[in-house]
């Protein structure tokens, strides 16, 4: 009984924090109400006896999305409020009508199927030990791809990023046989 | 001694037993919450005037010692100081937020002392990725940084916010990267079975904590470093510099909020130096064995505050570190070095314990990698400086 | 645990209506991504939701894939934050319907 109480809680929650951040105006409010719902979805994982996915969620999504998030809102100036325009495209009640339609798809194939109401086995446990044999022996192959796959895209992310500096006009240097500077510098402008 | 060393576990099951049964794990959690409040909070009462009195010493003066008996009544003046502060919010501040930043910082904080083993059968939960949860609740308080910094609407603020943030991810990779050696000897996750894998004396007499090892050693030294970055401590107190930023992102918080953040540090400060006891200087362990009449928690107590107290020394001897040297620091020096220290920890666990050449070839390969990076650091020349004239 | 698992793929039903209900029709490049997180989220509840409650969860099958999936996930948001921050800095907006060049 009180499990069930928590799910309801923790599932309003999310939901109000995922809405919030879908509609409010200022982008900084919108990545705050993001990361709240993430760590609501950590703590339906752990309700969920997933422990390692729930941490793992909040290190992740919370610990580290979020605050790109934020980088990036703060980098391009998202937040600077534009009076006159709307933060909404002109075409929005059509993207929301096809979610509300999306939803109601969903929601009927889930209630309408008998098998999906059934009531949760014994307790499942996901012991540290046994997912790190699995990633070990298993599944090495995605694990080391998933390795490639996150360094490919930091250093992607760097370069894309990164300050151009050749564009920059150099001032007159002494002493003037010194090559200028051409190394690539990050700058957090 | 067995009843001294339990003697806290005991009183929290009497205590709970008075409670009618269908409420007693509730009672219990709140016996155990607040047993730890008031602990932690007497701690960073106690540490305030402690480490002000000790940079005092070290700066060859006294401390504060007008409030009571050699200044032991000063935190208590200055949490009557900031309660009776007025609590000023800029205009052009983002209420909601501002409000919510001091709490997003201390909550986590609170959270994260519920895994640390304070001694035999003393920790609050026994999670079985307590590690996890642990690294997970720490990087969950770098977004109230951030709240603060941003929330306050002042150039001041948003740079000490961004810089905060840049340090405390930067320096969370050394300090995971740090405790993964220990979790590979222990062989789990759960924070009181590696305080218990510590357990037990080699060759009679030196106790088989993790920092008696080549590896367990510069483990030690990368996290110990990484968690004075991690808590703004000296010398990487550069957000909060007072000199530089006036207050970093604290600028404009007074009165209590003030104190909250103030709290929220020292607390992650205690948070992180219990890790580094248990996962490195044997937790709870006695050092040897004619010393076991002491009991668990305060063998934790000890060495806890032999760690507060180099923190303390360190703050009062070193200078502060620039931006960039900070970043270089953990970019380039800290990181390889966690990286080699990881792979050393995995040639030690291989050879077995009766060959004592795995001593050697570790401290060898450890100690040639540190001296080359550390060289390629100090021994760097200056290039000949360039001067941008005016045109 | 007495929720039956329709609870759990009605939350995860209407967290992905959510996001994308914000990522089609908001005009800031920021919040699609915002929104593409959560829709992957609620995939990820849906993966975790089916593991506790199938026969055989032992196998860890759901929990290994939602654990690739936050891998995965967390390059492509930093890979794609990568990509809005330059093009803020070529066009100086973020807008999703000023990036129209290609329009025929």
């Amino acid at each position: 009984m009180p499990n069930d109480i928590a799910f309801y809680l923790i599932a309003a929650f999310t939901v109000a924090f995922a809405a919030a951040a879908m509609t409010l105006r200022r982008l900084v409010h919108c990545a705050l109400c993001a990361a709240a719902a993430f760590a609501g979805l950590a703590m339906i994982y752990l309700q969920l006896d997933a422990e390692f996915v729930g941490f793992a969620q909040l290190l992740v999504y919370v610990g580290a999305i979020a605050i790109l998030i934020v980088f990036a809102v703060l980098l391009t100036r998202g937040d600077e409020v534009r009076p006159g325009r709307s933060q909404s495209s002109p075409s929005w009640m059509a993207g929301v009508a096809v979610a509300v339609l999306v939803l109601a798809g969903m929601a009927i194939a889930i209630l309408r199927s008998p098998s999906l109401q059934r009531l949760a086995p014994s307790a499942a446990v996901a012991p540290v030990k046994k997912i790190g044999e699995e990633l070990m022996t298993r599944y090495v192959l995605p694990l080391e791809m998933a390795g490639v796959l996150l360094t490919g895209a930091l250093l992607g992310a760097v370069v894309i990023a990164m300050h151009e500096e050749s564009e920059v006009k150099r001032p007159a240097r002494w002493p003037a046989s010194k090559p200028a500077e051409s190394g690539e510098t990050m700058s957090l402008r | 001694m067995n009843a001294l060393d339990q003697i806290f576990v005991l009183a929290e099951h009497w205590l709970a037993g008075l409670a009618p049964a269908p409420v007693r794990p509730l009672v219990s959690m709140l016996l155990i919450i607040a047993g730890l409040m008031a602990v932690f909070g007497t701690c960073f009462a106690l540490t305030t005037i402690l480490e002000r009195k000790t940079l005092g010493r070290m700066q060859n003066r006294f401390g504060p010692n007008r409030v009571g008996p050699f200044g032991l009544f000063q935190p208590v003046a200055d949490g009557i100081k900031m309660l009776i502060k007025e609590d000023i919010v800029p205009f052009s501040a983002d209420k909601a937020v501002h409000f919510l930043a001091p709490l997003a910082l201390t909550v986590p904080v609170w959270l994260a002392f519920a895994v640390l083993p304070f001694g035999r059968n003393m920790s609050a939960i026994e999670l079985d990725a307590g590690i996890l949860f642990f690294f997970a609740i720490g990087s969950a308080s770098e977004l109230a940084v951030f709240m603060a910094g941003w929330s306050s609407q002042n150039k001041y603020s948003l740079v000490g916010a961004m810089r905060a943030i840049a340090q405390m991810i930067s320096y969370e990779v050394p300090l995971v990267l740090a405790s993964i050696p220990v979790l590979m000897a222990a062989g789990s996750l759960s924070l009181p079975d590696i305080a218990q894998a510590q357990s037990g004396f080699a060759l009679g007499w030196v106790p088989r904590w993790n920092v008696f090892t080549p590896w367990g050693l510069a483990g030690f030294a990368v996290f110990f470093i990484a968690a004075a970055a991690e808590s703004n401590r000296c010398p990487f107190d550069l957000p909060e510099g007072e000199s530089e930023l006036i207050a970093g992102f604290l600028t404009e918080y007074s009165g209590f909020k003030y104190a909250l953040f103030f709290l929220g540090e020292y607390l992650g400060l205690f948070a992180v130096t219990g890790l580094a006891v248990t996962l490195f200087l044997g937790g709870w362990q006695a050092p040897a064995q004619w010393l076991e009449w002491l009991p668990s928690w305060g063998w934790f107590a000890a060495k806890f505050s032999a760690l507060i107290f180099l923190f303390i020394w360190i703050r009062a001897t070193l200078p502060r570190l620039r931006m960039d040297q900070l970043l270089n620091f953990a970019w380039k020096f800290l990181v390889p070095l966690a990286l080699i220290n990881l792979f050393v920890a995995a040639v030690w666990l291989k050879f077995p314990a009766a060959m004592p050449i795995r001593w050697l070839l570790c401290a060898g390969l450890l100690v040639v990698p540190y001296v080359w990076l550390g060289r390629r650091w100090n021994g760097v020349t200056p290039k000949q400086r360039q001067y941008d004239y005016a045109e | 645990m007495n929720t039956p698992l329709s609870h759990y793929l009605i939350l995860s039903a209407l967290l992905f209506s959510i996001g994308f209900a914000g990522a089609v029709s908001r005009r800031s490049a920021i919040l699609v991504l915002i929104g593409i997180e959560l829709m992957l989220n609620a995939a990820n509840l849906n993966f975790i939701a089916f593991w506790r409650y199938g026969p055989h969860a032992e196998a860890l099958t759901g929990v290994m894939f939602v654990l690739f999936s936050i891998a995965i996930a967390a390059a492509e948001a930093a890979v794609g934050l990568a990509l809005v921050i330059a093009i803020y800095r070529q066009r100086k907006t973020a807008q999703v319907d000023c990036l129209d060049t290609l329009k025929g």
